[in-house]
C-alpha cells in the first residue's frame, strides 16, 4: 500500500458550485486556509446550468420591490413551511450578494439607465431576477471562479504561492466525512483520475454538494447529482429535513428521448411564452389554485395585458409557481389532451418576433435548434415535468449554516430550510449567494472558536473509510451498478413521483430495501484510474440512503403541499405545515422523526393579510388584534 | 427507426492505446455522447469520459469525432449516414489521461496568469453603471463555456508542444480581450497579452473561431481587435486609437454613475 496523500485545511469546502465558491471566498477572505473539493473540473458544476436569473429585490426595473416583497413572495411559494428566518436573510441580503458579483467582474444585462436588467419569473410579484440572456448560471460560476483566482493572484504577491490560502482539487470525490467525539475532524476522498486515495484533515467543513437529481430517471440534474452531501451528513450524524419535497420543473424536453428532462427555462414563460394542450386551449386558467385566486388573470387578455402594464392587470397562471404548473401538465397529458410525445405546448414562437426570442433565449433556441431539429421562432415546443431540484436538506442553523454537526456546515441545493415545500425559480443562485458567504462566515468563526487545530483522525477511522471507498473491487463476477441505478430511478420516478400514494411508496420502500442488499454485490471492471463504473458504485450508496429518506418522509406527510401530492391526501393541512420531518441514518437505514417548526417572528407574520394566513395557519398561529 | 452503428474509440493512457471496435444500437434523436453512455452501460463500464449538463453548456465533453474537435453531447447521430464508421478519440492538444479524458490543466494554468479585473477603487457595490452596448462585446466572450475545443485546435500549440509555455491560445487570449473592453476596467493587459500570453503566435487562421461551439468570433472579435490596440500602443501609449475598446473613454460614454 502505498502513503495515503494527507492534506490540512483551516476549512474544506465540498463543492464548487455557487455555495462552495461563494463560501470559499469568505472563508479566505476571513484569513483562512481553504480547500475546494468537487467532482468535476473546475467551473462545470451544476450551477452552470442555471438560466434564468438570481432574484434579488434590488428594484431596479419596479422600484416597488423590496426585501419584503421578497420575503412573502418566497414564503407563499414555500406554502409557509419555509424557515422564516432564512427567509427572511435571503430576501434582505440578495442585492448586496448580487451588486458584490459586479465588483467580481460579472456583467448582467442593463436596463436603459445602465443598472442591473431584471426579469419576471414565476411566483415573484416584480420583475426580479438579474440575469444574463438565459445564461445566468455561467455567469455566477465564472465570475466567482475568476474572484478565486483573483484572490490566488493576491496570495501569489503576497507569498510566491498561488496555492497558500486556495487551492482547488478538481475531480476528487469525498466519500465520508470524519468525526472525532462528535466533532468534525476532516474528509476522506478518491482522486478520479488516479483513483488514488486522500485524506483532508480539517476542524470545519462546508457541504456545497447540490442536489439529488439523478436517483429520479426524468431529470434536469447531471451525473454529479448523487445526493453525496445529504447521504456524508446523515452518516456523520447530521440531519435532513423535509426531503419530501421535491420540485418538478414543469418544462422539460420530452423529445427525443435522449434529451428527456433537460431543462427549458422558465424565462420562456417569464417573456410571454404561453402553455396549450392537444386541443390548442391556454388551460392554465383551469388550474389557479383558491390559494392565489386574487393574484392570477382569470382570461388570457387580462394575462397578456400584464406583460406592458404589470400595475393594472394580473399576471397570466402559466407563472404560477411551479409546483402548480407541474401538476396541471401532470393532469392534461393523464386526461389525453397531451402532445404527441406525451407533453404540452410551450409556445413563444406566435408570441414575440423571431429576433427577439433569439435575443432573449438565445441557448434555448440553440438547445432545440440543435437536440430536436425544433425551430422555437416558428413552431411551439413540447415540455413535461422534470426533476429538478430538491428542497429539503441537511438541516442548518439559519444565521451561521452550522448542521447539527459541530464544524459540519451546509449551503447551496444540499442544505434545507429556506425554500419550504416549493422553491421559487431564481431563489436558487441568490441562495448560493447568500448562504454559501454565511456558510464561510460561520465555518471561519468555528475555526476561530475551537482554535484552529483539527480533532485527531485515527489510523481506524482511516482503514475504514478505505475498505469502504475499496469494497466493489473485492467483489468477483458481481452485478453492474448501472442496471441497479436504472432500477432505482424507475422507481423513484413511478412511485415516488410528482403524484404518491401511500400503497405505492410502500412499494417503493420495499423495492429500496431490495436495492440495499443487491448494492452488497456489485462489482467493478477495470482498475482504480477514472472508472466510472467504480465511481457510480459508490455514489449508488448515497442515491439509496437519500432514496430511503424521501420516500419514508413522502410516506409520512399526510398532506399535499407544493412539491408532495398526496392522491390520498390531496388537501394542504394547516396542522401538518407545523411538522417538520427529520431524518437521520442508523447505520444501514433512515430513522424518521416529527420536529414543530418555530412560529414566525410577529413584525414578519405582520407583513401579511390575516386573510391571507389564515389560508396556511391554524387558529392558534393567527396573530390576535387589529389588521 | 434504431440501428447498429460501427463506432472505434480510443482506449489507452498516458503510456500508449489503441482505437477499440464497437457495435451498438443507436435510437432516434440520439447524441455521440448518448452512444458512450450506452457502451458504458453495456459493454465497456470502465469507459472514461467527462460530461455533465448533455445541453452544451457546461463545456466538458469536448473530443474529436472522426477527426473533428466537437462537444459529444450536441453532435447529432443523425449527422451521419447509417453504415458509416464513427472515430471518438480524445482531444489531441492534451495530454491523455485515460480513453476520452484528457489533461486540461494547461488552461487552468493560464486563466491564473491573466490579470484579473480592476474597478476603479472609489466605486461602491450597486453604484455600477453601464450600457447595454458597452457590455454586449464582453458578454459575447462571456459565453465562453471553457470546452477548450479551440485551444485544442489552434495550430500554434496543437503540433507544436513547446510553445505552450509562452502561447495561452485563444481562449486566454480572448479572455484578456474580454476584461479589456469591460467599462469599468482600469487595467492595461497590452503588454502582457504580448510578452505573458504569446499574442504574436496568433496569425489570425480563424480554425478556433470555426470549432466553438458557441458560435463566438474569437478571432474577428476578440483577436484582431487586440492585437490592433497592441498596435496602436506603439505609436500611441496613452490613447487607445482602437474604438472596440472603450476603456479609456468609455466611462464618460456609459450613463452617469452617481456617487453614495
Ligand atoms: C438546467 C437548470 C437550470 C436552472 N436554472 C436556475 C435559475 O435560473 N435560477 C436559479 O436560481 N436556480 C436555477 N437552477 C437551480 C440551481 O442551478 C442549482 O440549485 C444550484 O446551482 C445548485 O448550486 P450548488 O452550489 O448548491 O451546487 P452545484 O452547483 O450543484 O455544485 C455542487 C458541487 O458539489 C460537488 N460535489 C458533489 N458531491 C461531491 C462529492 N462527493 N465530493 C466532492 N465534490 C462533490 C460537485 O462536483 C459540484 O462542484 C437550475 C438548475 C438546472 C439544472
Ligand atoms: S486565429 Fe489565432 S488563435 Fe485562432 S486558431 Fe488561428 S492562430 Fe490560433
Ligand atoms: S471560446 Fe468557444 S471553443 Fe474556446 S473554450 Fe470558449 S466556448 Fe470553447
Ligand atoms: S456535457 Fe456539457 S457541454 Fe457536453
Amino acid at each position: 500500500m502505498t502513503e495515503l496523500e494527507r492534506h490540512s485545511y483551516d476549512v474544506i469546502v465540498i463543492g464548487a458550485g455557487g455555495a462552495g465558491l461563494r463560501a470559499a471566498i469568505e472563508a479566505r477572505e476571513n484569513g483562512k486556509r481553504v480547500a475546494i473539493i468537487c467532482k468535476s473540473l473546475f467551473g462545470k458544476a451544476h450551477t452552470v446550468m442555471a438560466e434564468g436569473g438570481i432574484a434579488a429585490a434590488m428594484g431596479n426595473v419596479n422600484s416597488n420591490d423590496n426585501w419584503q416583497v421578497h420575503f412573502r413572495d418566497t414564503m407563499r411559494g414555500g406554502k409557509f413551511l419555509n424557515s422564516w428566518r432564512m427567509a427572511e436573510l435571503h430576501a434582505k441580503e440578495a442585492p448586496q450578494r448580487v451588486w458584490e458579483l459586479e465588483t467580481y467582474g460579472a456583467l448582467f444585462d442593463r436596463t436603459k439607465d445602465g443598472k442591473i436588467s431584471q426579469r419576471n419569473f414565476g411566483g415573484h410579484e416584480y420583475p426580479r431576477l438579474a440575469h444574463v440572456g438565459d445564461r445566468s448560471g455561467l455567469e455566477l460560476i465564472r465570475t466567482l471562479q475568476q474572484k478565486i483566482v483573483s484572490l490566488q493572484q493576491e496570495d501569489f504577491r503576497a507569498s510566491g504561492d498561488y496555492e497558500s490560502h486556495i487551492r482547488v482539487f478538481s475531480e476528487l470525490t469525498i466519500t465520508r466525512l470524519l468525526t472525532n467525539e462528535g466533532h468534525m475532524a476532516g474528509a476522506f476522498g478518491y482522486h478520479r483520475e488516479t483513483g488514488d486515495l486522500v485524506l483532508f484533515q480539517s476542524p470545519a467543513v462546508v457541504l456545497a454538494t447540490g442536489g439529488i437529481g439523478k436517483t429520479f430517471k426524468v431529470t434536469s440534474g447531471s451525473w454529479e447529482y448523487t445526493g453525496d452531501g445529504h447521504a456524508l451528513a446523515m452518516r456523520a450524524g447530521a440531519t435532513t429535513v423535509n426531503m419530501e419535497f421535491i420540485q418538478f420543473h414543469p418544462t422539460g424536453m420530452v423529445w427525443p428521448p435522449s434529451v428527456k428532462g433537460i431543462l427549458v427555462t422558465e424565462s420562456v414563460r417569464g417573456d410571454g411564452g404561453i402553455l396549450t394542450n392537444s386541443e390548442g386551449k391556454r388551460f392554465m386558467f383551469d388550474y389557479i389554485p383558491d390559494v392565489f385566486k386574487e393574484k392570477y388573470a382569470t382570461t388570457p387578455e387580462e394575462g397578456d395585458r400584464w406583460y406592458t402594464d404589470p400595475d393594472n392587470n394580473r399576471r397570466p397562471p402559466e407563472l404560477l409557481p411551479r409546483d402548480e404548473v407541474a401538476r396541471a401538465i401532470n393532469s392534461e397529458v393523464k386526461a389525453g389532451r397531451g402532445t404527441p410525445h406525451g407533453g404540452v405546448f410551450l409556445d413563444v414562437s406566435s408570441r414575440l418576433p423571431a429576433d427577439v426570442i433569439r435575443k432573449k433565449l438565445p441557448s434555448m433556441y440553440h438547445q432545440f435548434k440543435e437536440l430536436a431539429d425544433v425551430d422555437i421562432t416558428a413552431e411551439p415546443m413540447e415540455v413535461g415535468p422534470t426533476c429538478h431540484y430538491v428542497m429539503g436538506g441537511v438541516e442548518v442553523e439559519p444565521d451561521t449554516e452550522e448542521t447539527r454537526l459541530p464544524g459540519l456546515f451546509a449551503a447551496g441545493e444540499v442544505a434545507g430550510g429556506l425554500h419550504g415545500s416549493n422553491r421559487l425559480g431564481g431563489n436558487s443562485l441568490s441562495d448560493l449567494l447568500v448562504f454559501g458567504r454565511r456558510a464561510g462566515l460561520g465555518a471561519s468563526e468555528y475555526v476561530d472558536r475551537v482554535g484552529g487545530a483539527a480533532p485527531a483522525v485515527t489510523d481506524e477511522m482511516i482503514a475504514e473509510a478505505e475498505a469502504e471507498a475499496l469494497a466493489p473491487f473485492g467483489v468477483e463476477g458481481g452485478e453492474n451498478p448501472y442496471t441497479i441505478h436504472s432500477e432505482l430511478q424507475e422507481t423513484m420516478n413511478d412511485l415516488v413521483g410528482i403524484i404518491r400514494t401511500e400503497s405505492e411508496m410502500q412499494e417503493a420502500l420495499a423495492k429500496i430495501e431490495g436495492y440495499k442488499e443487491r448494492i452488497r454485490s456489485v462489482g467493478v471492471q477495470g482498475g482504480r484510474a477514472f472508472n466510472p463504473g467504480w465511481h457510480l458504485a459508490l455514489d449508488l450508496k448515497n442515491m439509496l440512503l437519500v432514496a430511503e429518506a424521501v420516500a419514508k418522509a413522502a410516506l409520512e406527510r399526510q398532506e399535499s403541499r407544493g412539491g408532495h401530492t398526496r392522491d390520498d391526501y390531496p388537501a394542504m393541512s394547516p396542522e401538518w405545515r407545523q411538522v417538520n420531518l427529520i431524518c437521520r441514518s442508523t447505520g444501514d437505514a433512515v430513522e424518521l422523526t416529527r420536529q414543530p417548526l418555530s412560529p414566525m417572528r410577529g413584525d414578519l407574520l405582520d407583513l401579511f393579510e390575516v386573510s391571507e394566513l389564515s389560508k396556511y395557519l391554524t387558529e392558534s398561529e393567527l396573530p390576535k388584534g387589529e389588521h | 427507426m434504431g440501428y447498429s452503428a460501427k463506432f472505434k474509440v480510443w482506449r489507452g493512457d498516458d503510456e500508449g492505446g489503441a482505437l477499440e471496435d464497437f457495435d451498438v444500437d443507436v435510437n432516434e434523436g440520439e447524441v455521440v455522447l448518448d452512444i458512450v453512455h450506452r457502451l458504458q452501460a453495456t459493454q465497456a463500464p470502465d469507459l472514461a469520459v467527462r460530461w455533465n449538463c448533455k445541453a452544451g453548456k457546461c463545456g466538458s465533453c469536448s473530443a474529436e469525432v472522426n477527426g473533428k474537435p466537437r462537444l459529444m453531447c450536441m453532435t447529432r447521430m443523425s449527422t451521419f449516414d447509417p453504415a458509416e464508421t464513427i472515430t471518438i478519440t480524445p482531444m489531441r492538444t492534451f495530454p491523455v489521461i485515460r480513453d476520452l479524458v484528457t489533461d486540461v490543466s494547461y488552461n487552468y494554468t493560464k486563466a491564473r496568469m491573466v490579470p484579473a479585473f480592476a474597478p476603479p477603487a472609489d466605486l461602491e457595490p450597486g453604484d455600477y453603471r453601464m450600457a447595454q452596448v458597452d457590455v454586449e462585446r464582453s458578454q459575447e466572450f462571456r459565453k465562453c463555456i471553457e470546452c477548450f475545443l479551440c485551444n485544442n485546435t489552434c495550430h500554434a500549440v496543437r503540433d507544436h508542444e513547446d510553445n505552450k509555455d509562452g502561447f495561452s491560445g485563444p481562449r486566454f487570449l480572448m479572455r484578456i480581450a474580454e476584461l479589456d473592453m469591460h467599462p469599468l476596467d482600469t487595467v492595461d493587459r497590452r503588454d502582457v497579452a504580448v510578452e505573458d500570453h504569446g499574442l504574436g503566435y496568433c496569425n489570425i487562421t480563424k480554425c478556433c473561431t470555426e470549432v466553438c461551439p458557441e458560435h463566438i468570433h474569437i478571432t474577428d472579435n476578440a483577436l484582431i481587435p487586440l492585437k490592433e490596440r497592441v498596435a496602436d500602443k506603439k505609436y500611441d501609449p496613452l490613447f487607445s486609437v482602437s474604438s472596440l475598446f472603450r476603456k479609456a473613454t468609455g466611462r464618460d460614454k456609459a450613463p452617469e454613475t452617481p456617487k453614495g
